[in-house]
Parts: C-alpha cells; structure tokens; sequence
C-alpha cells in the first residue's frame, strides 16, 4: 500500500455469530460488510452512523482488538491481523461514555502508568500528563483518586490517556458521548487544536453527532448497517443536496400530525415530526420553495397552528436521510434488538 | 538488517516494561486496603487457620501422635501450597479483573504490552502476599508445635532453586487459565482457587501418594508440583522427608531434573495455549466483552 496512507481497509467485513442462550440457534449478524475506506495521514476522518451501524466493530478491528471475518485493514502500513504487536506500537484509542480507569489509583497515577507501557520516561510524561490536563481542564484533580471523579471527568482523563503517547493514528469511538454540552465543546475544541498542532498524525473518530462530523472532520464517510454509503468532505457530501430546500416548523398540534397527507403533496421529499416540550417539531424537504403553500395549506386543514418557521441549511443528517430514506434516530429505533 | 538486534532490545524492553509497570499496579492494588492494621491481621489468621484446622484433623486422627514425621510432612507440604493458588490466582484473576472490573483490558491490550509479562507483573503482589502467609505459617508451625525444622541444616541451594523453578511453573500454569478466563466471558471468576483446590489431594499435599487408590495416582505423578512440592520439603527437613515412600528411589538431582523438564514442557503448553487462546478470544471478539450484572 501506498507509504502516506494511515488507515486502508480492503473488503473488510466483520460477522458475528450469537445465541442468545445454549439451546437457541446460533444466528449470523452481518456487522460489516465490504467496507473500503482510505484515510490519509494526517486527515481526521469521520465515521457518522447512527448507533448500531458497526462503528465500533471497525474501530475493534482497527485497533486489533477483533479479528475481521473477511478482507483485510492496514495501519501505518502494517497488517492489523498479522502484525499486531507492531500496529499496538503506533496507536492509542479512547472508548467515549464508559468508565474505565483504576478507580483507585489518582488520575496522575492511571494515566503515568499507561505512559509506562508505551516507554515513555516519567519526567516527560508527568510534563505531558500536565499540559493535557491544563488544556482539558482538570489540572486541579490530578492527585484525586479517579473513583472520586463524576462520570465526565473519569472521561476527560481517559482522553488525555489517548493524547498522551506518540502515535501514528489516534482512535477516537464516540469520544463526546455521555458529555454535557460544555465538556463537549471543550473536547471538540481540543482535538481541533491537537490536529493542528500535529499536522502529521491521523485521527479517525467515529460519532452519531452530526455535529460533530460536520464541524470536526476533514472527510467523513457516513455509514449505516455495516455499509459505507458516501465518502467525501462534508461540503461535497452536502452538495448533492443543493438543489433541496429545508424547513423546520413547530405547530402547536395537540396529537401527531397525519403523515402521508403531506408525502402526497406533489414536491414533498421528506417529511418528519417529533413532539417536543409544547410543541410540534416537523423537518421537511421539498423539492422547490413553492411547494412551501401547500404545506401551510394541509397544516391548516389539520388544524395545527404554526409556531415559527425556518429555512435552513442542509447538514449531514440529510444527507444520511437522503441515502437512507430514515432519519438516523429512526434507523436507531428500528435496529435494537427486542430482547 | 541491520535493524534486527536493536529490534530484540527494544522488545526486551517492552517484557520488561510490561513486567515491571504491572508490578507497581498489583502492588497498589493489592495494598490498597484503608486500614494496614485490619490488612496484617487478617493476612496472618487466614494462613494459621487454615494450618490449625489441618493440625486439629490430624492429632484427631492420630490421637495426638505431632512427633511422627507425618507431621512435619503435611505441615510444610501445606504450607506451601498456599503458593499454588496465590500464584495461579494472581497470574489469572487480572484478566477478569481488567476486563470486567477496571474495564481496561482493551486499552493495556492495545498499548505495546506483552500480555503474558503484564499478567506476571500483576501477579507478585499476591506471590509477596503469599510468602508472607507462608512464612507465618511455618513460624506458627516451628514455634508452637515441634515441626523438626533445624534452620543450620536447611540446604538454602537446593531450597531456593526449588522455589523458583515451582514458583515460575505455577506461574506458567496461571497462564494457561489466564487464556481460558480470556476466552469465557463469564463462569471463570474463581478459576485459580478452583484448581488448586481441586488439585490439593493429588499433589501428595498433606499424604503420601500411596494413600490415593491405585487409579488416582497416575494425577499426582503427573503434576509438576508433586516434585515440587516433595523437593521443597527435603531441602528444609532432608531426613525427615526421605522417610517417605513416594519418591525414595530418586535422590534430589533426579527430582530437580523432573521439574526442571516438566516446567519445561508447561512452560512450552502453556505459552502456545495462551496464544491459542488469545488469537480466539480476538476471532470473537471477547477481549472487551463484559457481563451485565
Ligand atoms: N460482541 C458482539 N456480539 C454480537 N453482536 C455484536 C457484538 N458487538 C456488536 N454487535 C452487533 O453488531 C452491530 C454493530 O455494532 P457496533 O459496531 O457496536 O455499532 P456502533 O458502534 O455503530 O453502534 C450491532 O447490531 C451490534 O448489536
Ligand atoms: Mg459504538
């Protein structure tokens, strides 16, 4: 493979066989499937899906924690199934919304400890752990023991664990989920910042935030039941869209409003509500602004009243509904399994 | 080429790394008790209770007979057997405990660590713990009830050989329940305690193998830590432990020799089934995977 790619899968696909318990058939369950994706070093790359779609099962497989079923993935250049002590050697990874860390050891001590597995010397890495806790902002609970820390700080040391080491390429899987708002931002902001100060590692993030995708990544390759469906910067992904209008509208609606009533108006392409506090949220799409009377006119005929209006811009999300045909917390929805 | 020996060195550096940074974690773990008091005394009743409930079975069965170099026997084979689930223990309740408990497993798996030095490094806080629980023991043992332990004839070579090369074959042993912990996802919880119980019987422990009916035997010669067990004794009380029957047509050399080979031949097992095991748990995705309690 060619020497400046960071991360290159081929064919990759991942099943996973399960059985709920001993007497029950095993079932197949096709978490990935051909993926084909090239990510260049120094690139942050995206991976936007919503839950469910085998983000995680690739980062797995990336980070060699997981054998893939079929195809193969380099990083750096190097084979994650046959050459995984080397791979290990120029990697790092953060799992967002857990809580992971030795609770009783101080979040100084957890993250000098992982420092010394990757050989980095004390006075360097107790330098490191310091700026990165400045920057994220936990310098005054360094000598707490990480027991101690709320959920969000536990995962704000485990992100400095991921920055701490001298990688090739960084794995990030949902790194903001669980977060408040403000912690969000904050991390958002810090890994910007750390791909521009080292403009030549690579950092592959996988989010079901839009957002995120859309504020963060250089490129982002969308991804929904194990497939990748589009590839590309998130300017061009929304370019396909430019020819859609967007609104958003909230009624005042006592009950739900009667869907197919506005997909058959000529124009529609989609169309989506979701109650809110005391309101009714309603996401359409249609094909020309004209199109926007006959929406007032069937919201009339069923008695919602209109709250505000608004005209905006295309994001990600319709892009990915665009190649779906679903929302990504309706594919959500559907793709838990009733157990 | 040329890149070949500095490459070996930098792999021993990252043995030793994971071996030593392993340390210092069990060590923190294993120290992290809120009152030292409550830790010291409750790492000296465990050991002397279990010996006192031994000691307490055999002078009823014997009526009282503690000059009888059975006891000697039992008492030492005993205590330091406590070695045997403190060892396997320590080498493979990490896996769990990453796993499941810290939920770090993925992240040390990930990071440039040898997974076998790692779970050895976790392991000598509770090998420190367990000296400890066998030195108290034999103090008791020597104090309080006449164990014929003469420290000027003890053959501290042979003594010390014995207990690395035990301590190293428990070690590698730990091993392979580590991969069988890697690879059920639950169900392994007390794996290490399991087996060495289960194996305290067929070890010549606390009797002679000839106490076994005929068909059980063939266990106990087969296990490294039957020789161990039997060289540890006569390097402490040489006649006293030569009376007995088992082995008395193999001089120590011969017995060094077998556990030298059989630690050999599990250290060998045992780093092909840890890899085995490894390679599966990674096909299946285990190396994360935690129960929902
Ligand atoms: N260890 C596993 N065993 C069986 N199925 C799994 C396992 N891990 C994930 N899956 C399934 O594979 C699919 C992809 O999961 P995952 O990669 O976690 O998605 P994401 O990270 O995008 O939410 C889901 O349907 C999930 O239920
Ligand atoms: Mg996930």
């Amino acid at each position: 493979m060619s020497q400046n790619l960071a991360v290159k899968t081929e064919n990759l696909g991942r099943i996973y066989k399960i059985r709920n318990n001993r007497k029950e058939k095993q079932r197949e369950l096709l978490a990935l499937e051909n993926v084909n994706l090239e990510i260049r070093e120094g690139e942050l790359f995206g991976l936007l899906g919503p839950n469910g779609a085998g983000k995680t099962t690739l980062i797995k497989i990336l980070t060699t924690l997981l054998s893939p079923t079929s195809g193969r993935a380099w990083v750096a250049g190097l084979d994650v199934t046959r050459q995984p002590a080397e791979v290990r050697k120029r990697i790092n990874m953060v799992s967002g919304g857990e809580t992971s860390g030795y609770g009783l050891l101080t979040v100084r001590e957890n993250l000098w400890m992982f420092a010394q597995f990757y050989g980095i010397p004390s006075a360097e890495a107790n330098r490191r752990i310091k700026t990165l806790a400045e920057i994220v902002g936990i310098a005054d609970r360094l000598n707490t023991k990480s027991s101690d820390l709320s959920t969000g700080l536990r995962q704000k040391m485990n992100i400095i664990r991921g920055f701490l080491t001298d990688l090739e390429v960084l794995f990030l899987d949902e790194p903001t989920l669980g977060l408040d708002v403000g912690a969000s931002r904050d991390v958002r902001s810090f890994i910007r910042r750390w791909m521009d100060e080292n403009p030549h590692r690579t950092l592959l993030l996988t989010t079901h935030y839009m957002v995120e995708a859309e504020e963060l990544c250089d490129r982002v390759a969308i991804i929904n039941q194990g497939r990748v469906l589009a590839c590309d910067t998130p300017a061009r992904l929304k370019q396909n869209l430019r020819h859609e209008i967007f609104f958003q509208v909230w009624v005042d609606a006592s009950r739900l409003l009667d869907e197919y009533a506005f997909l058959r108006i000529n124009g529609v392409k989609h169309f989506h509500q979701s109650p809110e506090e005391d309101s009714l949220r309603l996401e359409i799409s249609l094909e020309e602004e004209a199109v926007l009377s006959e929406i007032i006119y069937e919201l009339t005929a069923q008695s919602a009243r209109i709250l505000r209006l608004e005209k905006r811009e295309p994001t990600l999300e319709d892009v990915f509904v665009q190649l779906v045909g679903q929302r990504m917390e309706e594919v959500e929805n559907v793709a838990v399994p009733a157990d | 080429m040329k890149g070949a020996p500095m490459q070996k060195s930098v792999q021993k550096s990252v043995n030793l790394r994971s071996f030593l940074t392993a340390s210092w974690l069990g060590w923190q773990i294993e120290s992290n008790w809120t009152d030292p008091f409550l830790f010291a005394t409750y790492s000296t009743i465990k050991p002397v209770a279990g010996a006192a409930i031994l000691v307490l079975m055999y002078s009823i069965v014997t009526q009282g007979n503690f000059d009888s170099p059975v006891f000697a026997y039992l008492y030492l084979g005993n205590a330091f057997y406590q070695y045997v689930p403190a060892v396997l223990t320590g080498v493979s309740w990490t896996i769990i405990d990453d796993r499941e408990h810290y939920r770090t497993l993925k992240y040390i798996y990930t990071a440039p660590v040898n997974i076998p030095f790692y779970l050895f490094g976790r392991a000598v806080a509770k090998f420190i713990v367990g000296t400890f629980g066998v030195v108290i023991t034999i103090a008791a043992g020597v104090l309080f009830l006449n164990v014929p332990l003469d420290w000027s004839r003890v053959d501290w070579p042979l003594f010390l050989v014995a207990l690395f090369l035990g301590v190293l074959m428990l070690a590698l042993s730990g091993l392979i329940l580590a991969g069988i912990t890697l690879m059920t996802a639950r169900h392994s919880y007390y794996i290490g305690d399991v087996v060495a119980g289960g194996l305290f019987l067929f070890t010549g422990a606390i009797f002679p193998l000839e106490v076994l009916p005929n068909w059980l035997r063939p266990i106990g010669y087969l296990l490294p830590i039957t020789y161990w067990l039997e060289l540890i004794r006569r390097s402490l009380v040489g006649a006293v432990a030569e009376a007995f029957p088992t082995f008395t047509a193999l001089s120590n050399g011969d017995l060094l020799l077998i556990l030298a080979a059989s630690s050999l031949v599990f250290g060998i097992a045992s780093i092909f089934i840890f890899r085995y095991c490894d390679h599966q748990a990674r096909e299946r995705g285990l190396i994360d995977q935690t129960t929902n309690y």
